[in-house]
């Protein structure tokens, strides 16, 4: 037991080697929170852009586009996406910049399809109704089909979120400390593998946790919702 | 009031109407009846552009509503309709399901569409589920607030795509009763059902079809009791 104090100590304390955890710790939840916001907005605009079609019934200019730019972000490795961000959009600089952009863009791709799903999941008989009541798609869109869409919308949201915070553990491939590089850096320094990965590991399993509680307590408050 | 002239529609390469011809008078209550898949409901969802026919034409009120200069929109406000399934909004009251259209379109305030909302929830005998939400309600209690919603606007013709079938038995007659009352009212009604008891007690003339085609047309007594068709025959010795 004294063993493990002395361990902890040698690892976390000595050098304050701890504040290079909660740097990173900083980083990692500083971009994972930056980039969601990013991929949000994108998602959304994505999402439009390819419903476009739908209304249409026929594929548009925009729905094109953005299906081109989803099948590009999800055919391809979220980590030499943010090297090629890195190195040759930004030239080496701006680091944590590129890797907000980076994730950004990964991430509107996925929340694009998370927020179509969530609204063609909405009974087609609804826009029916809507329409069919004299309001325009537009309007039935806004105040029939939307509401009942974020019910399927934000969970979903919640889970790309968590993935996301994984998702920034490759920063250190930018030399970015964040988390997980911070880690591996104590263990450079220490020699000590065991507890700065464990101990690395164990935050990034404790915020998931906190977050994935609160999403499911959140998930079951829209289904109460429902039930009235 | 509505005149269908040559009306066919294709989903891909299955041809599910075959030339339309018919015209339904004001004030008439006309039922579509036939085998599933025969058309009726796409030839009913055609009349308010739910489904974009291929060819043909229709006029309602001498309004060419196939003619791109149609405002779709406007033509769906004088054209009520009730769907199998209800599609009540489920994220709202039963009161904001009837006031939505009205208020959004800017065509009533809100307090003149409550009223209005709760004069035809009365009508239809579930006002006092007004504040309550659809899931709350028996199939019975949704389709009359169904038939209430498409009224708000106070269309001149009312479309029923199988108002009743997805009903428990014991609920069927309460809508029924409603509809044989707003037919009494005078209102235009074509109704696509499978209740035949209905169609001969309450329509003015039943249209069976099959195949995309109305095979046989005529007052529900001569309909009903001397076929003339062998198909019409033969479906209603099933059905009768």
């Amino acid at each position: 037991m004294t063993g493990f104090i002395n361990d902890f100590k040698f690892v976390f304390i000595d050098g304050n080697r701890y504040e290079f955890i909660l740097k990173g710790l900083g980083v990692t939840l500083g971009v994972s929170i930056a980039s969601v916001f990013v991929g949000v907005a994108l998602g959304l605009l994505l999402a439009i852009m390819k419903m476009t079609e739908v209304n249409r019934e026929k594929k548009t200019v925009l729905s094109v586009i953005a299906n081109i730019y989803i099948d590009i972000i999800r055919g391809t490795p979220s980590v030499l996406q943010l090297l090629i961000m890195y190195f040759l959009v930004f030239r080496s600089r701006l680091g944590i910049i590129a890797g907000i952009i980076s994730f950004g863009i990964n991430s509107g791709a996925y929340v694009a399809e998370i927020i179509r799903a969530g609204i063609m999941a909405v009974d087609q008989g609804q826009m029916e109704a809507g329409r069919s009541l004299g309001l325009p798609y537009k309007q039935t869109m806004r105040y029939v089909i939307i509401p009942q869409a974020v019910k399927n919308i934000l969970p979903a949201l919640g889970n790309e979120f968590i993935l996301l915070i994984k998702e920034t553990s490759i920063l250190g491939y930018i030399a970015i400390y964040d988390l997980t590089k911070a880690a591996s850096y104590i263990t450079s320094r220490t020699y000590k593998m065991f507890l700065p990965l464990i101990g690395c590991a164990v935050i990034y399993y404790i915020i998931i946790k906190c977050l994935s509680m609160g999403l499911a307590k959140f998930e079951r408050r829209l289904r109460e919702n429902d039930r009235r | 009031m509505i005149d269908v002239k040559n009306l066919h529609k294709s989903f891909g390469d299955l041809k599910v109407l075959m030339g339309i011809n018919t015209q339904i008078n004001r004030g008439e209550c006309v039922c579509v009846i036939g085998p599933s898949g025969s058309g009726k409901s796409t030839f009913l969802r055609c009349l308010n552009l739910l489904e974009k026919p291929n060819e043909g034409k229709i006029f309602i009120e001498g309004k060419d509503i196939l003619n791109t200069a149609c405002n779709v929109d406007r033509l769906r406000m004088d054209v009520g309709m009730v769907f199998q399934h209800f599609n009540l909004f489920p994220h709202m009251t039963i009161l904001e399901n009837l006031t939505l259209a009205p208020v959004k379109l800017k065509l009533m305030t809100e307090d003149e569409a409550k009223a209005k909302a709760m004069e035809l929830l009365t009508r239809v005998g579930v006002a006092d589920k007004a504040d309550s939400y659809s899931g709350k309600l028996s199939g019975g209690q949704k389709q009359r607030v169904a038939i209430a919603r498409a009224l708000t606007l106070s269309p001149k013709v009312m479309l029923f795509d199988e108002p009743t079938s997805a009903l428990d038995p014991e609920m069927v007659g309460e809508v029924l009763e409603v509809m044989k009352q707003l037919a009494k009212e005078g209102m235009t009604m074509i109704v696509v059902t499978h209740e035949m008891g209905f169609a001969r007690e309450v329509s003015d003339r039943v249209l069976f079809m099959d195949g995309g085609f109305i095979a046989e047309e005529g007052k529900p007594e001569e309909l009903f009791d001397h076929p003339q068709n062998d198909r019409t025959k033969s479906f209603l010795s099933k059905v009768l």
